[in-house]
């Protein structure tokens, strides 16, 4: 594995009495495609400027390749940003623009030249040199500024929800072209969003945030499968969160019915949660599942339908299936037992912190 | 159809009040009789005199050095203070700009006498004087004009620059500055017209000897009303009409930039 690139350390910061990040311990990689990902207001892009040097954190210290940069400026920092806003300078040409932080290394004017044609090249816009950002649409603006900050060379760069802006077909066409851009480019990536199928399609590694802590660490595959608490699950794509009871290992109580699973180690009835991913419920005949329910609504998705149903058992499903089962019809639903998803209940705050801190050293990167 | 010229003849009406009063004014200074009611014929004598007379051409370097210079020193102070009422939080934000908004409301007469009471206690009444009364009013204008700038600028610009490796005095000329420009010259050329247009407070704080355009028509006029003093007030007139179009043009092509965005 490469090395660690960027370390932070028991970085807490608060704004006005808000607290914003609590003692919180992240690493990357060289190389790495590392997603913060989180509702708003969880501290993902505080950690994005701490990192970029916008702000500085209260208690700790941000080191980069060994080197403590807590303090260092932004302009001193070898990593460029590419912001929410793209924030062009807007009465500057698309060349000026991108000229900007070269021209401030006093770079050769061919050089520069080159290094214009090269990054305008490489984001699929070449000759716009003398087009003004305003003349420009958000797509087109989005990659300037990518430009912007590639042509700089640096070894980490920043991306802060760079997609929001722009509408659903252009930002899936800009999810591959910004995996393109890390392969060739061959450095580092950390990109903030909320959208958590952005951070799956293109993340080595995504970090789940909420409330100013790291809920979960691992790759795209681990965090939708192994969600490690119902935060996780709910926030990463749509999940059945129910009450259940651990009887003993393998074997899950909910609704007073009990279920086999494959989770191990939760002691003898342990209140848990458990979460099945909708398209893990499968519906057949009443004869055939598990248990039994009745269909109240059913909604086209394109790809599925979603359907939910109220189950004997008292719990209403959501389930996602490409069959139509027409609403008042009678079923049969099953769930094998990989897909059942044991989490211990949160008892309190400090309780789920220590679990996702668990996890992280465990499981880290 | 007969609203639109009913409407066009309302404006027509309201235009002949407003400006009446100073064609006729403009008119009287190509008059060649002293007289009022009479129009001898056209002439310009009174614009020759006004430039052979030593008092008024001092009173129109005093004019120009107080605006510009007062205009200039105010561009600067209101600059910064604007940077840093736009950094401040919510309430302060709103309380300072109520205590800039004062001197821009208070009567001129009231400003002029504390001004005076102010400036006789410390030193002697004079230029100086009368041009820090000027930089104390011409301030607010240029916060307010620079300030709506501030609030429709992209802060990340300025850190999208020190991220690409400028440092904050590279950055706030370089991105920050061109940006503010129309607001600053806005703010410039209303605090030139604010200071040449100004009486009250110069009459108070600028001690024996010193005239301006305005402080000089006065003082003649009390005297008896001589037709140079109607070619004067023309001049001045003129003087602020061009100004005024200037901050126009500045502000007007600025409205259209970010119509077009």
């Amino acid at each position: 594995m490469s090395k660690k690139l960027i370390e932070l350390k028991n970085i807490s910061k608060s704004f006005g009495s808000t607290l914003v990040l609590d003692e919180l311990n992240l690493y990357i990689r060289e190389n790495e495609f590392v997603t913060l990902l989180g509702p708003s207001g969880c501290g993902k892009t505080t950690i994005l400027r701490i990192i970029g040097g916008f702000e500085t954190p209260d208690v700790g210290s941000v080191f980069f390749d060994g080197e403590d940069i807590t303090k260092l400026p932004p302009n001193q920092r070898q990593l460029n940003t590419v912001f929410q806003k793209y924030a062009l300078f807007s009465h500057m040409t698309v060349a000026d623009n991108i000229a900007f932080g070269l021209r401030i290394k006093k770079k050769s004017s061919s050089y520069i030249e080159e290094k214009i044609k090269y990054a305008l090249d490489l984001v699929n816009l070449p000759g716009y040199e003398n087009r003004m950002p305003d003349s420009l649409s958000g797509g087109q603006q989005q990659r300037i500024a990518i430009a912007r900050a590639i042509v700089n060379e640096p070894k980490v760069l920043l991306l802060d929800e760079p997609l929001g802006a722009l509408d659903l077909k252009l930002r899936q066409e800009m999810q591959y072209e910004l995996i393109r851009l890390k392969n060739e480019l061959g450095i580092t990536f950390i990109y903030v969003t909320h959208d958590q199928e952005e951070a799956l399609t293109m993340s080595d590694t995504i970090v789940v945030m909420n409330q100013g802590y790291i809920q979960q660490i691992g790759t795209p595959e681990s965090i939708y499968n192994e969600p490690t608490n119902a935060f996780v699950a709910d926030f990463i794509g749509e999940s059945n969160i129910i009450d259940g009871i651990m009887l003993k290992d393998r074997l899950v109580q909910i609704g007073g019915v009990s279920f086999e699973c494959v989770d191990t180690g939760f002691g003898i009835n342990e209140p848990v949660d458990v979460v099945i991913r909708p398209e893990d419920v499968e519906l057949k005949d009443p004869e055939g599942g598990m248990t039994t329910g009745t269909v109240t609504s059913i909604i086209f998705k394109g790809v599925h339908y979603e359907i939910q149903v109220e189950s004997a058992i008292g719990i209403n499903f959501m389930v996602q299936t490409t069959q139509n089962f027409p609403i008042g019809c009678h079923v049969g639903i099953s769930v094998i037992p990989d897909n059942f998803q044991i989490m211990h209940k949160p008892q309190s705050e400090d309780e789920e912190i220590m679990s996702a801190e668990d996890y992280s050293a465990g499981n880290a990167v | 159809m007969i609203g639109k010229i009913l409407g066009k003849t309302y404006v027509g009406i309201v235009m002949l009040f407003l400006y009446a009063p100073i064609m006729v004014l403009i008119a009287l200074s190509f008059n060649a009789s002293r007289s009022r009611v009479l129009w001898t014929g056209f002439t310009l004598k009174w614009y020759t005199a006004l430039f052979h007379s030593n008092a008024i051409m001092k009173a129109f370097g005093t004019t120009m050095a107080l605006a510009f210079l007062s205009a200039a020193i105010a561009s600067v102070i209101g600059l910064l203070a604007a940077l840093a009422i736009y950094s401040m939080k919510r309430r302060d934000y709103k309380i300072m700009l109520f205590f800039t908004n004062i001197p821009l409301l208070n009567a001129d007469i009231v400003t002029g006498i504390a001004l005076m009471l102010w400036f006789v206690r410390f030193l002697p009444l004079g230029f100086s004087s009368v041009l820090m009364a000027h930089i104390t009013f011409n301030i607010p204008y240029v916060i307010l004009c620079i300030l709506p700038k501030l609030e429709t600028m992209d802060i990340r610009q300025f850190e999208a620059a020190r991220d690409l490796g400028a440092n904050s005095a590279y950055a706030f000329t370089r991105i920050m500055i061109p940006d503010l420009i129309p607001g600053i010259l806005a703010g410039f050329f209303m605090a030139v017209t604010m200071s040449m247009d100004d009486f009250v407070i110069t009459y108070f704080t600028k001690g024996a000897g010193v005239n301006t355009l305005s402080t000089l028509i006065y003082g003649e006029i009390r005297k008896g009303i001589k037709p140079e003093m109607y070619a004067l007030s023309s001049v001045l007139f003129l003087l602020v009409l061009i100004i005024l179009i200037v901050v126009n043009l500045l502000t007007g092509s600025e409205y259209k930039n970010s119509e077009r965005r």
